[in-house]
């Protein structure tokens, strides 16, 4: 088992917004978030990254395992395509960088300023950091929006080819990616709640 | 660290980042002064060494908010967070990238533009030595600020508030220096209160503004 999620609680700006959160991703297996808007996909996903402290509950995963990928790129707009990966490529200590400029066909593209991309060349950009980091559990928030079809399929590819290299995924999408059957779909709003609780928010505040 | 601190670097120089913001500000400010104050070289030379110093903290506080606020702004934050890199080491490394942008050209440039305020010949060697010693930790004072009030959308005016009477002991003990210099007094009580305050934010402000930064980034 990679990552254990058992009874957690996650909160937004004091608001708890899911509780009793629990599952389990083995190696090979992707595990799909849904649920509508402002349910907390993003906060989960946060919370799991280890950017945002959970309320209660706990969260196992291997040290140094996890690589997230939010709703921004983190892409310097000043720096070409190619800087923008060796950097991440040095920050995680890899140097496949020119297969994950082929993998998300942005070879063409390695001298181009990020700044002159367009909106979905940039996403490819994000997402091929994810193979700079030669992590095994990628967190990914929304990674098909801005992508045209052939890139979503491609994107499918990309995680198929990660899970069957013994990774794992925890996708937060509205669109349907063909994972060859190893998806789980985790609907969120089994799990939503309602209640505003003082004691988080003073949590959330220190 | 380093790609960071070459990536850092990189963006300052590059179109938009603000290298020669601090710089700019610094030569305006010493120029000004002596056409406000007046041309009598008497006065020009006694307030010299204070206002460079005070023109070097200004110049620093313009550009704190770059720190942390567009690496915010684009998601990298959240990411370097997230990445192999202590926090800590991180916060450092930005300082530093912003003292080799801001710190260390005023140090170059305060000696050269101080004859336009008719610095007395001695005072030049004290101004560089204290500037050297003073403004590392301008830079990681400004980090903490900086750390302090991420998430502020124009958090400039906070950002003064809060910082400005974090240096003045800095500035004191600094202008101190290249006072006692020029006067050809013991400049060792304020060059060694000077180093202290440098070492002493190196050794605690990049603990403080990872603790500070991790629960603003929630």
């Amino acid at each position: 088992m990679l990552l254990s999620v058992s009874d957690l609680s996650v909160s937004r700006g004091g608001r708890v917004l899911l509780e009793g959160v629990a599952f389990d991703v083995q190696a090979g297996q992707a595990i799909l978030l849904s649920g509508k808007n402002g349910i907390g996909k993003t906060s989960l996903l946060r919370t799991l990254a280890g950017l945002q402290q959970a309320n209660s509950g706990q969260i196992d995963v291997p040290q140094n395992a996890v690589v997230y990928s939010a709703h921004l790129d983190g892409i310097k707009q000043a720096l070409s395509v190619v800087e923008n990966l060796q950097f991440w490529g040095a920050v995680f200590g890899r140097s496949n960088l020119d297969a994950a400029l082929e993998t998300f066909e942005l070879g063409d593209l390695r001298d181009e300023l990020a700044g002159a991309l367009s909106a979905g060349q940039k996403r490819r950009l994000g997402l091929a950091r994810l193979l700079m980091s030669g992590r095994s559990i990628w967190l990914l928030d929304e990674p098909t929006v801005s992508l045209d079809l052939a890139s979503v399929s491609r994107l499918s590819r990309v995680v198929s080819g990660h899970l069957a290299a013994g990774g794992a995924a925890i996708i937060a999408t509205h669109a349907t990616l063909d994972l060859n059957g190893q998806e789980i779909t985790i609907d969120l709003g089994k799990f939503a709640t309602t209640k505003s609780d003082l004691a988080a928010s003073e949590k959330a505040f220190l | 660290m380093s790609a960071l601190l070459v990536r850092d670097l990189k963006l300052a120089i590059r179109a938009g980042g603000g290298f020669g913001l601090a710089l700019a500000f610094f030569l305006i400010v010493i120029v000004l002064v002596p056409l406000g104050v007046g041309p009598e070289m008497d006065i020009l030379s006694k307030i010299a060494s204070g206002v460079l110093w005070l023109g070097a903290l200004l110049a620093c506080l313009l550009s704190l908010d770059r720190i942390f606020a567009l690496d915010h702004e684009d998601g990298t934050l959240d990411l370097l967070v997230t990445s192999p890199l202590p926090l800590e080491a991180v916060i450092m490394t930005k300082a530093l990238a912003h003292w080799i942008t801001t710190g260390l050209p005023l140090v170059v440039v305060a000696p050269l533009v101080a004859v336009l305020l008719g610095l007395p010949s001695n005072g030049y060697v004290w101004l560089a030595i204290s500037l050297l010693l003073g403004s590392p930790a301008l830079s990681l004072i400004g980090t903490f600020g900086a750390a302090l009030t991420l998430g502020l959308k124009r958090g400039g005016l906070l950002l003064s508030v809060l910082v400005l009477p974090l240096y003045i002991p800095t500035m004191i003990f600094g202008s101190e220096v290249a006072r006692r210099g020029i006067e050809g007094a013991g400049v060792q009580t304020p060059l060694l209160l000077l180093a202290g305050i440098s070492f002493g934010t190196v050794a605690v402000l990049p603990f403080a503004s990872s603790a500070v930064l991790r629960i603003n980034l929630r």
